[in-house]
């Protein structure tokens, strides 16, 4: 078990290795000058040498990968004497656009996808898991025909039209929720303040994935209702009540676990469209802001942090499983 | 004397798209205290869907039942087509209990054997959990599985299929039921553990004073331990009476083409083996004659096309066998033992 899961682990360094190194190779092929952007419509020759310098872009590409890598274990110093400045580890890199280490910038945004991330996935899995389930359980009859025509309209409405509606009518028109001035509000801070500013977001990404879910839970009910250890367990004299509860539904969502680990771990990466839509600080907008500025710096670093949930999360949900299904279990 | 259970006219129907599939048609048969009983047909004969019927285990909203299957329980005789959900329930698994065709998927895969076996016994009796685990325990020894209480620690997939099939028996057990129904327990299982499976069903016949309801389509299995056979084709009870009496003296003509078609060993050559020609009828349109007509070897000898036209009655041509057929008794038997005459002599290879 042990051993499984530190082979898991330097698996994900791996992967981790080689989708940073994937993202400094396109940069270092993209035709412009990391330097030259660090000073806006200013830039004199002088100023861009003295970045490019500081910031070590005159290095060939392979030692600027290696500088970043051994950032993130020891932090990283910039520039010489009275005008030199620290990352700490573990560093990112520094963004010149922001003028802030990249690392400050990721702790500042994650929790806010974080917090948008969980809450979603609550209210997706509660509704989707929980109307699968109703759906299954009267296959066939309203519930089931009133839950297919929600799934329809989930998956039919992109997250830029849910997200949008929302903002307009709910927020704007019927100002049924009052604008926060704050773009973001932890939890412990003011919860009400906190609630204000996701319901929105939880929504718009929920409704989407909630419609899927709806339609997995359902499929895997039914699939495993007709199941042969389902029939032992009438036959026992059980009621449905317990059947469904107790041998059913862990069957039958031991699958969907998966999945959800899965599509958890890609919202933490980012939630582009929807921070956008509702200006979130998160990771997908500082990743998406970062790209049209050419920031390389954030751009890595979201990557490599987006893929690191991913992996690890696949490794948390593998384990999951094995507490699930005995079957699965490494002897 | 009441039986421990009788069937009475049973009519099984499943509505569907293509029409409403008439799975079993006017069976009926008596099950008493230690007695075997087995149905014998092929694969859609309706063995199953009779069986699963007595555990009231069709979907109550879609099935269309009707007749009487009465249950003789300490209360009184239950009737369980008739009897509410909750009313049945108590019965299953405490009055009547079943083990199933599959015993790798039959049972939970999640679970611990004790776990679902003291389930089993919660179900229907008021004690603890620690009381549940040593009775799954004590029965698990029961049926001959080594160290129970380590073995009962363990998941269904970490048994054999036989072990697991014991496990089955041990769980179909725990409450003493008067009746059990073990639909194609061996079917799924080698030859060798077959054979250890029905000694262990027999065995334990006997300790618990049961009626087994023997649901198969191996007429081996059938001659080795049942007492009373009734032979079913397209959802009708064909031909029913004492086991040596069906093997020996068949009035049916569906039981001697079956019995024709068991591989002999007295049988020598590199021949053929006799097979029953067509298929079973469709279950949806049924035409009004007799269903077997198409595939009968002897319908030609009954005058006035009569077969096609009327489905013959369960009439009772022997003291207590009973067959359906059209054909004069003195034909059938006539028939019957050329036939057997013909597979000892291996004369059809």
């Amino acid at each position: 078990m042990t051993g499984y899961v530190v082979r898991r682990l330097i698996f994900t360094a791996v992967i981790l290795l080689l989708a940073s190194a994937a993202v400094y190779a396109i940069f270092a092929l993209l035709p412009f000058d990391p330097a030259a952007l660090t000073c806006g419509k200013n830039c004199r020759p002088n100023l861009i040498e003295a970045n490019r310098i500081r910031l070590g872009y005159d290095k060939p590409v392979y030692l600027q990968y290696w500088y970043f890598l051994k950032g993130i274990f020891v932090g990283r110093a910039y520039g010489i004497g009275s005008a030199a400045f620290v990352c700490a580890a573990p560093s990112f890199g520094y963004s010149f656009r922001q003028n802030q280490c990249v690392t400050s910038l990721l702790t500042q945004a994650l929790p806010v996808t974080i917090s948008l991330a969980v809450g979603a996935l609550i209210i997706w899995l509660v509704v989707g898991v929980g109307l699968g389930i109703i759906a299954a359980r009267f296959k066939g009859r309203w519930p089931d025909t009133l839950s297919s025509v929600f799934v329809l309209v989930g998956t039919s409405l992109p997250t830029f039209v849910t997200g949008l509606m929302l903002l307009v009518y709910v927020k704007i028109k019927w100002s049924l929720i009052p604008f926060s001035l704050r773009d973001y509000v932890s939890i412990f801070e003011s919860p009400f303040g906190f609630l204000k500013i996701f319901i929105l977001p939880w929504i718009t990404l929920a409704i989407a994935s909630a419609a899927i879910y709806t339609r997995l839970t359902r499929a895997s009910v039914l699939e495993t209702l007709g199941e042969d250890y389902i029939r032992t367990a009438r036959a026992k004299g059980l009621s449905e009540k317990v059947v469904l509860r107790k041998h059913t539904l862990r069957a039958a969502l031991a699958p969907l676990a998966t999945i959800a680990g899965l599509d958890f771990a890609a919202l933490l990466g980012g939630a582009i469209v929807t921070e956008t839509i509702f200006n979130l600080p998160g990771l997908g907008r500082m990743a998406i802001q970062a790209v049209v500025d050419y920031d390389l710096p954030i751009v890595v670093a979201t990557v490599f942090l987006a893929a690191g949930i991913v992996v690890v999360m696949n490794l948390i949900v593998d384990l999951l499983y094995a507490v699930i299904d005995p079957r699965v279990r490494v002897a | 004397m009441s039986h421990l259970l009788e069937i009475k006219n049973l009519q099984v129907a499943f509505p569907t798209h293509d029409g409403l599939v008439r799975a079993v048609s006017e069976v009926g048969f008596t099950l008493d205290r230690g007695e075997l009983v087995a149905i014998v047909g092929e694969s859609g004969s309706g063995k199953t869907v009779t069986s699963l019927s007595v555990m009231s285990l069709h979907n109550r909203r879609t099935a269309q039942i009707s007749g009487q299957i009465l249950v003789q329980t300490p209360g009184g005789i239950i009737d369980v087509v008739t009897a509410e959900e909750p009313v049945v329930r108590a019965l299953r698994g405490k009055t009547v209990a079943m083990i199933f065709q599959d015993p790798m998927s039959s049972l939970h895969p999640y679970y611990t054997i004790s776990n679902q076996l003291g389930e089993a016994y919660l179900i229907h009796n008021k004690a603890s959990k620690k009381e549940a685990n040593a009775r799954a325990i004590e029965m698990l020894d029961l049926v001959g599985i080594p160290e129970p209480a380590k073995r009962a620690k363990d998941y269904p997939h970490q048994f054999s299929g036989g072990m697991r099939q014991r496990v089955m028996i041990a769980m179909a057990l725990i409450n003493n039921p008067d009746i059990l129904i073990a639909d194609e327990p061996t079917t799924a299982l080698d030859v060798t553990v077959q054979a250890q499976i029905l000694e262990l069903l027999r065995k334990l016949q006997k300790e618990f004073s049961m009626g087994i309801l023997l649901i198969t389509h191996d007429l081996g299995v059938v001659a080795g331990i049942a007492d009373r056979v009734n032979v079913m084709y397209a959802g009708r009870i064909v031909e029913s009476g004492v086991v040596d009496e069906i093997y020996y003296r068949p009035l049916a003509p569906y039981t001697m083409a079956l019995l024709a078609s068991i591989p002999s060993i007295a049988a020598k050559g590199a021949g053929q083996l006799p097979a029953i020609p067509g298929q079973p009828p469709s279950m949806i349109s049924q035409a009004p004659g007799c269903s077997f007509q198409p595939r009968c070897a002897l319908t030609h000898l009954v005058p006035n096309g009569l077969c096609l036209r009327v489905m013959p009655d369960l009439t009772e041509d022997e003291p207590g066998h009973f067959a359906r057929c059209h054909l004069d008794l003195a034909t059938r038997t006539r028939a019957a033992s050329e036939a057997r005459a013909n597979r000892i002599a291996g004369g059809r290879a």
